[in-house]
């Protein structure tokens, strides 16, 4: 039954991911790429991971998905205008191919998948996901954290930068 | 655990075939009679001047900018506030850090006038 | 009938219920804006149609499906189509989460009268309503018209803006609460309401979720006096009735927030436990629809400011002294 589930999710997020890339129309593209994060965030969710598929959602499809169609409202960009050049086909085609290699080679190592973590599936239902990240968050990993708001930091001014004509 | 999702899942059918069937019953029984002054885009009943695909403000775009990057430094208060009183005073500290920071963003975001509209 | 059985014919029961409120309740708080609209500017309203005019609903919604459905030349055929169902389902959906009433005893189990007890279920919430925007500014966008496009990019940029003030106030209820579940967020009111402690986020919340709903003092996406009707002038029949029924379920939804969050949720003394949760909501549904008949509109300026210079910053503030304040107690 899970697995069952697990193809149909997969399956249209497969088929939504190469509308993406397909697609003439970027408002068109882009409505396929929140339904791809859907997606995602269905997987999360059926591997225990609640947190992070609100996250998904909220992050992804709501706020950078929004930024996105955004622009495409703003510019106005009704339908790609120009043919793709063969370059890129090519150069797009090889970079898909060693990935594929990279990922069947990775997963033919049995050393890659041999090893589990400390956290499963029981500990996950009795702690709550949430709680779980936000333990590891501040207090194992307290310096990455606060290096991130550096971070946004650092891209709150970029935005202004960027879209300033005077500074 | 996934239990809790299927009502849900069972919800967002339900919803969509509602939406869809509103949709679909209104396109089939409302009369059909099509001209071109009334397929016309709405414009006080003049004609309509110039096209509708106009470029807008750089405005927007930033606050769409700035919506991400607080959404994220939102995302990392929730787990905060669950395990607030578990992490206790050092918990309040580390967030402080954290908003302080941002809050320099926010305040660099003010003086440069992003967030005017004139 | 065997456990699971059972079990499935609750969960199917609870979400027809739900949905059915959801939708009639919306329906009929459209007919009680236009009578209560109409009995404070002393008119008389829709009175017609049945009893009272209690009929007028339905009326409508003969009258809806009806009309001509057409598209306007130019207008971007799939995405006006879809963009109405794309307003109106996470409306809906996000009801799954608000617990109604208190756990019922039935056939010798605890049935929670809530659809959905998730343990993100305030990030549910918030996932939702940022997923909300797509409606409004596909289909402003699709429409190929002035108005409609003007309308969905102020709508757009006005729901980002509201949205984050409306999540940073929240915080402060779970650091209360120390959960993201919304029935334990109700237990922990068991009490003493939140929004005794929590007054100023109560207000971020109120004045946001007031922005959300596109009511007015903040209709800029809709502004009839200079927009028509902003994002949807160029929708008519039921694709114009999703719009419409969509905002409405949106008003009931978050008034349930609003009530799940603030207001103790579905505990008060002598009245049963479902009949508080609703006195509350439609408490809040009143106070928009008196909102509506009071305030004036605010100047799109304005607006943006009350957003990111006043409700953002003093969000931020109140959680920090909220936390401060609470470890020293």
């Amino acid at each position: 039954m899970e697995t069952f589930f697990f193809m149909i999710v997969a399956a249209v997020a497969v088929l939504a991911s190469i509308l993406v890339i397909t697609c003439k129309n970027p408002i068109n593209s882009a409505l396929s790429l929140i339904l791809t994060f859907f997606c995602l965030a269905t997987l999360y969710v059926t591997l225990d991971a609640p947190f992070m598929a609100a996250i998904q959602v909220l992050v992804y499809a709501g706020a950078i998905m929004v930024l996105i169609v955004f622009v495409i409202m703003l510019l106005n960009v009704r339908t790609e205008s120009g043919r793709r050049s063969s370059h890129s086909v090519l150069f797009g085609s090889l970079i898909g191919l060693f990935t594929l290699f990279q990922l069947f080679y990775l997963f033919n190592r049995s050393s890659l998948t041999g090893q589990k973590g400390t956290i499963d599936s029981a500990l996950i239902n009795k702690v709550g996901h949430t709680e779980l990240i936000g333990k590891a968050l501040y207090t194992d990993f307290l310096l990455p954290f606060e290096v991130t708001s550096i971070l946004l930091l650092v891209a709150i001014i970029g935005a202004v930068v960027l879209t300033k004509k005077k500074i | 655990m996934l239990g809790a999702y299927l009502p849900i899942l069972v919800l967002v059918a339900i919803a969509v075939i509602f939406g869809l069937c509103s949709l679909v019953f209104s396109s089939l029984i409302g009369q059909k009679k099509p001209s071109v002054v009334k397929l016309a885009p709405y414009e006080c009943g003049c004609e309509p001047v110039g096209s509708a695909r106009e470029r807008f403000s750089v405005k927007f775009y930033i606050i769409a900018m700035l919506f991400i990057l607080f959404d994220i430094e939102a995302v990392f208060l929730y787990p905060w506030s669950v395990l607030f009183k578990r992490l206790g005073m050092f918990g309040v500290m580390e967030m402080g850090v954290f908003i302080v920071i941002l809050f320099v963003g926010y305040i660099y975001v003010w003086k440069k006038g992003a967030l005017e509209w004139e | 009938m065997s456990p699971i059985a059972l079990d499935i014919a609750i969960h199917l029961a609870k979400i027809a219920l739900i949905f059915f409120v959801v939708l009639t309740l919306a329906a009929y708080l459209v007919f009680a804006e236009r009578r209560i609209l109409a009995w404070i500017q002393d008119r008389k309203g829709p009175n017609r149609v049945g009893p009272f005019g209690l009929l007028q609903p339905l009326a409508d919604l003969i009258k809806l499906l009806t009309k001509e459905d057409f598209r306007p030349a130019g207008a971007d055929k799939w995405l006006f189509y879809l963009a109405p169902a794309m307003a109106a389902i996470p409306a809906i959906l996000t009801f799954a989460v608000i617990p109604f009433g208190a756990p019922l005893q039935l056939f010798g189990r605890e049935v929670p009268l809530q659809v959905a007890d998730l343990n993100v279920g305030l990030l549910f919430f918030l996932a939702l309503s940022s997923i909300a925007v797509y409606g409004v500014a596909l289909g402003g966008w699709a429409s190929n018209s002035k108005y409609a496009l003007l309308g969905s990019i102020r709508g757009l940029a006005q729901l980002i803006s509201y949205e984050l003030s409306m999540g940073l106030s929240l915080v402060p209820t779970v650091m209360l609460a120390g959960s993201l579940r919304l029935s334990d967020i109700v237990g922990a009111q068991e009490g003493i309401w939140f929004i005794v402690y929590q007054p100023l986020a109560f207000a971020i919340f109120l004045i946001s979720i007031a922005a959300e709903c596109k009511r007015i003092p903040f209709d800029i996406p809709e502004a009839e006096g200079e927009l028509v009707a902003g994002f949807h002038t160029e929708y008519s029949g039921m694709r114009f009735g999703l719009f419409f029924v969509g905002e409405y379920i949106n008003i009931i939804v978050l008034g349930g927030l609003a009530t799940t969050f603030f207001l103790g949720g579905w505990h008060g003394p002598w009245l049963p436990p479902f009949a508080w949760f609703s006195v509350k909501t439609l408490a809040f549904a009143f106070f928009f629809i008196w909102m509506r008949g009071t305030l004036p509109r605010l100047r799109y300026d304005q607006l943006m400011h009350l957003g990111w210079k006043v409700l953002t910053p003093l969000a931020l503030v109140n959680i920090l002294v909220t936390g401060w304040i609470l470890m020293l107690r």
